[in-house]
């Protein structure tokens, strides 16, 4: 008690400092003004959405009945790119970080980079002049011989525009983020449980699966949601490579796709007017609602995984 | 159980760099070998190629031979993985896994090896193997909470059940208390006593005294100059070379004239 009495009286006197004081006010600002914005935001989307989600609608459905496509689409075709890209993500990450000579190591690294840095207008075209035509044939063949699993029932498209051609361009994108992550995160494994296991007898795949593996659980699960959410509101690649129809359906090779909210508004907006505009910001609501809670169920997982200790 | 080492004029090199040069000892089984010496002098890296891990850093190699009861360990065809089935490590820092529970950290070696196991026998084993780590009866009660979980001389002694449940021919500990306080650093001198009983050990150590406690024999290394290779000096009955080592250096490093 007597020493915690002068302590508490210097820091009452402690001088205010006039630096101390302008960064507590930026820093203060900046951190309000990006609450500002998010309420900003979400103030306009639930104000503008109103009147379509109240209704009535032109051709008369529930906003409901017309937004649910588009989700579905949203979450079919991240969920068809995450399937891809998280395991080969962390398989590149494996590689170079632990099978790779170092050389090849830090090329392949900055050719992952390189990916990132590419415009998603880019990845559009891309899908839609070379992956499109390339993957055409496979789905025919695919609706052929395989057409009695749900996924592939025939008819096959005819162009390759469809929702596992954008998946496959979404996975392209979102492979590099994923990767990246997952790399640091396997590179800052405790040197000390690498060697435990290794001492224990463990080949390189064993260590990896007793050491590298569990100390990046929740990075790669972090990794993976960041790649979501790009994936998730990818507007432009979706917009040009997918053929949609507005169907709802699991099939992935056929002509009768979904489409996803991002890309259906970039498509609608320029000629929307009076209620559709709100119909399309309403459907921006619901992307912004998903992407939301993506975002809190990843923390939520990242914290019940997150394990300390193992430095 | 416990096997014999021959080192025969053994060289390590960390890609150009040659770290050891010339080294040849033999250690007996059920015996205790001290390796002391200054930082730098190469005695870990002697101690880390006996279960070849110092191939864990790229470049690394040796020359000469290590025999393990008159096996080469660097014999052509030799699989280090296999190698470290057989020789049992013990870090500087205790390094259990920190996801896995005390009962995984003992069985993670065992399950290597042999994945088919009944839940009866890993018990058996989990508890000879605690118990063999004088560990059994602090943590009997709480098998299934992380390893991580425990105080550092518990976590030191856990990682040494996770050794000796391979039932490896020899035992290496680098610099084992290290981090430890003297209260758990007791206990785990205690237990290389016991452990003697079953096992070839050797143990790398910068404290003298515990060299002097708990070693039959005991290795001095040391180095001309930085960049130089380091040298085994001298390797003898751990009494004689505390009492009266036959080279000077020996006697300078333990009577604490330089260091």
């Amino acid at each position: 008690m007597t020493t915690a009495a002068p302590a508490a009286t210097t820091r009452a006197s402690a001088p205010n400092r006039p630096a101390d004081v302008i960064f507590k006010a930026v820093s203060t600002t900046a951190g309000v003004l990006i609450l500002i914005a998010l309420a900003g935001v979400a103030i306009f989307l639930v104000a503008q959405a109103v009147p379509a989600i109240i209704g009535p609608l032109p051709d008369d459905d529930s906003f409901w009945a017309w937004v649910w496509p588009l989700t579905f689409g949203t979450l079919w075709s991240a969920f068809l790119a995450m399937v891809m890209a998280v395991p080969m993500a962390i398989a590149i990450a494996l590689f170079i970080t632990h099978f790779a000579p170092r050389r090849l190591a830090s090329i392949l690294g900055y050719a992952i980079d390189l990916l990132a840095a590419i415009p998603s207008v880019i990845y559009g075209l891309w899908g839609i002049a070379v992956l499109a035509p390339f993957m055409q044939p496979a789905y025919a063949w695919l609706a052929e011989n395989l057409g009695w699993i749900p996924l592939f029932s025939p008819p096959a498209s005819g162009t390759g525009r469809t929702i596992l051609t954008a998946a496959i361009v979404l996975a392209v994108m979102v492979l590099p983020i994923i990767t990246a992550l997952c790399r640091e995160i396997f590179l800052q494994t405790p040197r000390l449980n690498e060697e435990a296991s290794l001492a224990l007898g463990a080949t390189r795949w064993e260590m990896i699966r007793m050491a590298v593996l569990p100390h990046g659980r929740s990075g790669i699960i972090a990794s993976s949601i960041l790649g979501l959410g790009r994936a998730l509101g990818e507007t432009m690649a979706v917009a040009m490579v997918l053929a949609s129809a507005g169907a709802v359906t699991f099939v992935v090779v056929g002509s009768q796709n979904p489409s996803t909210i991002a890309a259906n508004i970039a498509l609608r907006f320029p000629e929307a007017h009076g209620i559709t505009v709100n119909m399309l910001i309403g459907s921006g609501l619901v992307l912004f609602a998903i992407t939301l809670l993506v975002n809190a169920i990843s923390r939520w997982i990242i914290a019940k995984t997150t394990v300390d200790g193992g430095r | 159980m416990s096997k014999r080492i021959e080192i025969n004029d053994l060289d390590v090199y960390y890609g150009a760099f040659k770290a050891v040069e010339g080294v040849s000892l033999e250690i007996e089984p059920r015996s205790v070998t001290a390796f002391i010496g200054p930082s730098g002098c190469g005695k870990s890296t002697v101690l880390r190629t006996i279960n070849r891990m110092h191939e864990v850093i790229a470049g690394a190699y040796v020359d000469g031979e290590i025999l393990l009861d008159g096996a080469n360990l660097y014999g052509s065809g030799v699989d280090p993985v296999n190698v470290r089935r057989q020789i049992g490590m013990v870090f500087q820092r205790p390094n259990p896994f920190p996801t896995m529970t005390i009962r995984e950290n003992v069985l993670a070696g065992v399950l290597l090896n042999n994945r088919r196991m009944s839940k009866g026998d890993q018990d058996d084993l989990v508890e000879r193997s605690l118990r063999g780590a004088n560990l059994w009866n602090e943590v009997k009660d709480r098998l299934g909470i992380p390893g991580s979980g425990l105080s550092g001389g518990q976590q030191q002694r856990l990682c040494i059940a996770r050794a000796i449940a391979v039932s490896p021919d020899v035992l290496l500990m680098d610099e084992p208390c290290s981090a430890l306080d003297p209260i758990s650093t007791l206990a785990i001198e205690d237990l290389i006593e016991e452990l003697k009983q079953e096992y070839t050990i050797v143990i790398v150590t910068h404290n003298m005294q515990q060299a002097s406690r708990v070693s039959d024999k005991t290795a001095f290394f040391n180095i001309a100059g930085t960049g130089k290779p380091g040298k085994l000096i001298e390797y003898d009955e751990t009494t004689r070379i505390f009492s009266n080592p036959s080279v000077q250096s020996t006697e300078d490093y333990v009577s604490g004239r330089f260091g």
